[in-house]
């Protein structure tokens, strides 16, 4: 129907402002049990912007794609899960 | 910053401000922290701010704020694969007395925050409130990167991931099954081509639900902005992580609808956002009040997802958690006791009235998703087999009509959610 171009979470994110820190506001509580991982890697499934990812064994993370949504947290207790200080991280010229 | 508040507020949304103007107008202190660059900078909705509860701290606020339409029409889309039926309602009395605005949080949320400046509060930005700060078992400030802040009661209204409710012990980590993940995209489009694709008048606005285009709670929204589209996807986490379906995907399967993708076609993305909506009722509100304490709005969990309500409910928790200190100073006590009257003063308002009643609805969705899957589907084959015009008689359309209907759902669940439908919201 539409001619609309799909674009890709990146491209999307690109339209995003941010202001990244330098220390990531998200971790892996315990790194151990994403290897025998329960929720077959909700963290992954449910961010809407790609922040984590299984490299090499372990989780990865993009901290500063995360938008702040908090649905890893809620998909996986074992998600760290802080606001980034004050002034980092998404800010919404819209919202 | 170690001067002592009447209050810190945290949060400088709609139910943080509505209770920072609440108390600094009554003459209280109030500092009011925000964690993003200025008010609204870390907030998104798929919604609309109210008239009526919106008024009460900022009469005929219309007419200087940043709003962006005010909404003349409610549309109710039921979605199939390449089909839709809509029910709509507009109304010229919205344009008479307006009664929801969309609104860019981004824009609204700063001019909203100056009301609560003007009345004599002060907000700080930039600033995270990292803890709650304890002193014998009674909160008495927060600490934050900047140093600890005291004040005789803090009010949490730091929205839905509330790190100050859990740190308190007011809340417990929140199921999947209580909280929608809402994906949105601003999308630019000329004021005018906006105009024209919904049919609305220079300021005139449309503000649209949409089900059935998933395997479970799915739902859209779709809400006209001035010069641009609020569109977006809500799902439950639960469903969302038993589906093994990805936000982004069932965001742009959405998009892609051939009744949605003509509405958004040209449109220029300009924002990629998502946030949580604690939609699950009134069993999931936390505990609101505690020695120092109190939780307004989504840290509260005080969403009414059956009328698409939050903003407002927002708004009277901070309000009513505002009147709450403003009696305990004025009685001369912050005690547990005094503060806890607010948990009442919200059972008797709107707020927790309207949740109470809903109560069994959230979880009833849950366990029946035929209600966003089947039924809306069921609809558009129903519509679609009374409007073919061929050879067949009418009195077998009927049969093949009622035939369809019986053999998707049987005649006693047919029965069944009717007689819940009516029993839930009676």
């Amino acid at each position: 129907m539409s001619t609309q171009r799909t674009l890709s979470i990146t491209d999307k994110l690109y339209r995003d402002r941010y202001k990244v820190d330098e220390d990531s506001h998200l971790w892996i509580k315990d790194t151990k049990m994403c290897l025998k991982c329960p929720f077959d890697f909700a963290c992954i499934r449910v961010c809407p912007t790609d922040v984590y990812k299984w490299e090499e064994n372990k989780i990865t993370i993009t901290y500063d794609a995360c938008v702040e949504c908090g649905a890893c947290r809620i998909a996986c207790y074992d998600v760290g899960w802080k606001n980034p200080k004050g002034g980092f991280g998404i800010s919404y010229k819209y919202g | 910053m170690t001067e002592k508040f009447d209050s810190v507020v945290v949060g400088a949304g709609p139910a943080g401000i509505a209770a920072a103007y609440t108390m600094a107008k009554a003459g209280l202190s109030v500092l009011v922290l925000e964690k993003g660059e200025k008010p609204g900078t870390k907030n998104m909705f798929g919604g609309v701010i109210f008239r009526h509860h919106t008024e009460k701290l900022a009469p005929e606020f219309w007419t200087t704020a940043p709003i962006e339409r005010h909404v003349v029409e409610y549309q109710y889309w039921f979605l199939s694969k390449q089909s839709h039926v809509l029910l709509s309602h507009r109304n010229q009395k919205f344009n008479g007395q307006y009664n929801a605005f969309t609104v860019h949080r981004a824009k609204f949320d700063p001019w909203f925050a100056k009301r609560a400046e003007d009345a004599g509060a002060v907000i700080i930005n930039r600033t995270t409130a990292d803890n709650v700060l304890k002193e014998n078992g009674k909160i008495v400030g927060v600490t934050t990167e900047r140093g600890d802040v005291l004040a005789d009661v803090v009010i949490a209204a730091d929205g839905v991931n509330s790190m100050l409710a859990k740190q308190a012990g007011l809340r417990p980590e929140t199921p999947e099954a209580a909280t929608v993940l809402a994906v949105k995209e601003v999308i630019a489009l000329p004021k005018q081509k906006i105009e024209d694709r919904f049919n609305l008048g220079p300021d005139e606005g449309v503000a649209a639900l949409l089900v059935g285009f998933g395997p479970g709670m799915h739902a859209g929204f779709m809400y006209t902005n001035r010069d641009t589209l609020s569109v977006g996807i809500g799902v439950n986490m639960k469903d969302l992580d038993e589906s093994k379906r990805r936000p982004n995907d069932v965001l742009e399967q959405f998009k892609a609808h051939p009744s949605i993708a003509p509405l958004i076609k040209d449109g220029e993305l300009k924002e990629y956002s998502a946030h949580l909506i604690p939609e699950g009722g009134y069993d999931y509100v936390s505990n609101v009040s505690t020695d120092g304490m109190l939780v307004a709005g989504d840290a509260a969990m005080l969403v009414n997802a059956i009328n698409w309500e939050g903003t407002n409910l927002a708004m009277t928790s901070g309000i009513l958690a505002g009147e709450t200190v403003i009696r305990a100073k004025k009685n001369g006590g912050f005690s547990s006791r005094n503060l806890s009257t607010y948990r009442q003063q919200l059972e008797n308002s709107f707020v927790l009235k309207d949740l109470k009643k809903y109560r069994y609805i959230p979880k009833f969705f849950e366990a029946n998703p035929h209600f966003f899957v089947e039924y809306p589907d069921m609809l558009n084959e129903l519509f679609y087999m009374w409007h073919v015009v061929d050879d067949e008689l009418k009195a077998d359309r009927i049969k093949r009509m009622k035939g369809y209907l019986l053999k998707r759902r049987s005649r006693l669940s047919l029965l069944k959610d009717a007689y819940h439908m009516w029993r839930l919201f009676s």
